[in-house]
């Protein structure tokens, strides 16, 4: 019908107008910056990547599910206190109550992905704003998380976990690293510096891939696939887009929802769970602040508050500048406060980049 | 005629002390456009929301296809055939025009265990059937939101219609529409009847039901005030019995006869 209006749209532009845009200028701009400051300081050497990608990997892992979760068009304000609770219960069940960890950390996930759905069935059944009721649970959850170290240990930190998970089978799964041969092979080649002193010399410094880049990498694979490629991606579009709309075609807004809310508390634990086994004990205080970071991480990567617009890879891609400004100060030597200056400049800059795309793509006005 | 598909009678609805339709018996045969006009708050949508399952009716009787039916959700309509196109939700502009066509509907694809949602199918669907309403989209992932008004009800029309609808019910779709735009629906909405199906057409406006109308039925305050075929009523007498006669012959002549 307004054929001869259409204008011949380019493939330069086709490339460059994505949701991802914004995110991806921000990981390039990022890249250049502490190449260009912390060049020479580490950060590049297989040490110092090791350290920012578990760093991103982290940031990753939440911000997978806050991703899809906002596309359905909720908030999961209790992420951070989640992952404090989770860590707790791991160790309460391991350490004080001598369970196997693998049951302790299967335990503890039925645990959380349940409060995940009493996260989800609140919203839908109260119709508040998912904003107030996981604001609730950010202090419920907090707050028990405390008592309950204390009621057990009479203390906020319970170590021993280390020992406790020697031989389990699920616990490297967690806190394992997978490649180790080949990073072995790597450093009788030479290529990667080795200890040359103490019990591990001869040992490469990087001594494989720790499981908890695996985890972000396969969720981050699964959330992109799920959400651009199922039927089940669809109904999270349109839950965030339009819930009544939806509902009006037949989609189980209600359903969508709640799964999701499983979902941010699944990973959330993903999170707790390698954190646990790679410290080898649980923090009360663990945590703090990071349902901001996964969100943060989601917006940079092109996500529309409101619902119903987002990218799994960019809020990855979020994620990764959030890692890497993180440890890049700590590198380049800068006063860690400048972290957050330059943290929410770029937020700034990424969301102003993103919804200028966003416009032009679905024409909102 | 032949038979009517979908018979209301007798639908009262209330809601707690408000009695939206107090008695509405209504019925639509296969290839008919039968409009459904009357004054805001007049019940139209309520009237349409207890035909695709959205509102029960406190009492009345439905027949579909000569059957009593008791639609417990729009999902139990729907697969009856009655298909909806609403007001103000007939579309989710965040999403691609083949996302929105298939929503809820979402072909599979399968490979292994994994399933699917057939994206190649979908747009290739979509793109033959938004062309059989005249409209010719750039590419099939391009957002609603890019969209006019008009083509976005197309959109919901060609859904409808590819999904097997058998009744076709579209609440004011031209309400926020200028004049090109509305007789591109319009046309849809003729091309849709030729199809055999049986369309209820909500509207303010008298000149557009009687652009494409068979037979007219005016609500007012919860009651039809009658139904009439095409060619056996003017517009003013339809205009009329839609604004309650009187006061509008009075405003009209102050008007100078313009509404
Ligand atoms: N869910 C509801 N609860 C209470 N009252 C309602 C509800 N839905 C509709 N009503 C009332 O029923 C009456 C009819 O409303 P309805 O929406 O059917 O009118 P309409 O003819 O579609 O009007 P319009 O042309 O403005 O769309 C109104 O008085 C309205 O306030
Ligand atoms: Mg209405």
């Amino acid at each position: 019908m307004t054929d001869e209006r259409l204008k011949q749209v380019s493939t330069l532009r086709r490339i460059m107008i994505r949701p991802e845009l914004g995110a991806i200028s921000g990981a390039i701009l990022v890249f250049v910056f502490f190449l260009m400051i912390a060049g020479d300081s580490g950060m590049f050497a297989p040490q110092g990547i090791q350290n920012w990608t578990v760093v991103s990997a982290q940031f990753a892992i939440i911000a997978v599910g806050a991703c899809l979760l906002m596309i359905a068009g909720e908030f999961d304000l209790s992420v951070g206190s989640m992952i404090g609770f989770a860590g707790i219960v791991i160790a309460i069940l391991s350490v004080q109550w001598g369970w196997p960890v693998w049951a302790a950390i299967l335990v503890t996930f039925a645990l959380t992905i349940s409060l995940g759905a009493v996260n989800g069935f609140l919203v839908i059944k109260t119709g508040l704003p998912s904003f107030i009721v996981t604001l609730a649970f950010l202090y419920i959850l907090r707050g028990l998380t405390i008592w309950l170290s204390i009621l057990t240990t009479q203390k906020t930190v319970i170590g021993g976990v280390k020992k406790a998970a020697e031989g389990d089978w699920l616990a490297p799964i967690f806190g394992g690293k997978v490649f180790t041969g080949f990073f072995q092979w790597m450093a009788d080649q030479g290529w990667i510096e080795t200890f040359t002193r103490g019990t591990r010399a001869g040992q490469p410094v990087v001594e494989g891939v720790p499981m908890l880049i695996i985890w972000a990498l396969g969720l981050i694979i699964f959330g992109q696939v799920l959400l651009t490629k199922t039927r089940f991606g669809n109904w999270i579009f349109a839950a965030g887009g339009d819930a009544q709309a939806a509902r009006y075609v037949g989609v189980p807004v209600n359903r969508v929802k709640i799964l999701m809310f499983m979902f941010t508390a699944f990973c959330a634990t993903v999170f707790a769970t390698a954190q646990v086994m790679e410290f080898g004990s649980a923090a009360a205080d663990r945590g703090l602040l990071k349902e901001f970071e996964a969100i943060i991480s989601v917006v940079i990567g092109g996500a529309l508050l409101t619902g119903g617009y987002g990218s799994v890879v960019g809020a990855a891609l979020g994620a990764l500048i959030f890692g890497v400004v993180q440890q890049g100060l700590f590198f380049s030597g800068a006063e860690s406060s400048l972290f957050r200056v330059f943290l929410g400049t770029i937020l700034i800059l990424a969301v102003i980049l993103n919804t200028y795309i966003r416009r032009i793509i679905t024409g909102e006005r | 005629m032949t038979e009517p598909i979908i018979e209301m009678k007798n639908i009262e609805k209330h809601f707690g002390a408000v009695i939206a339709l107090g008695g509405v018996s209504f019925d639509v045969c296969p290839g008919e456009v039968h409009c459904l006009l009357g004054d805001n708050g007049a019940g139209k949508s309520t009237f349409i929301k207890t035909m695709s399952g959205v509102h029960r009716p406190t009492s009345g009787t439905i027949l579909f296809e000569g059957r009593e039916m008791n639609f417990e959700s729009p999902r139990d309509a729907m697969a009856a055939g009655i298909a909806t196109v609403y007001q103000d939700l007939a579309m989710i502009p965040l999403m691609s025009v083949t996302r929105n066509f298939w929503m809820g509907n979402e072909p599979i694809r399968k490979i292994g265990p994994f399933r699917f949602f057939d994206f190649e199918l979908a747009n290739r669907v979509t793109m033959e059937e938004m062309a059989k309403m005249g409209i010719n989209l750039r590419e099939p992932s391009q957002a609603v939101g890019t969209l006019s008004g008009g083509e976005r009800q197309t959109v919901a029309i060609a859904r409808a219609v590819y999904f097997g609808a058998k009744v076709l019910i579209l609440d004011e779709p031209t309400s926020a529409l200028g004049v090109r735009q509305t007789s591109n629906v319009l046309a849809t909405i003729d091309k849709v009847r030729k199809q055999g199906i049986a369309v209820v057409f909500i509207t303010h406006n008298v000149r557009h039901a009687l652009a494409v109308g068979d037979r007219f039925t005016v609500l007012n305050r919860g009651r039809t005030l009658g139904t009439a075929r095409r060619g056996e009523i003017t517009p003013e007498e339809l205009q009329d019995m839609m604004a309650g006669g009187q006061e509008l012959a009075q405003l009209e002549s102050s008007l100078g006869g313009t509404v």
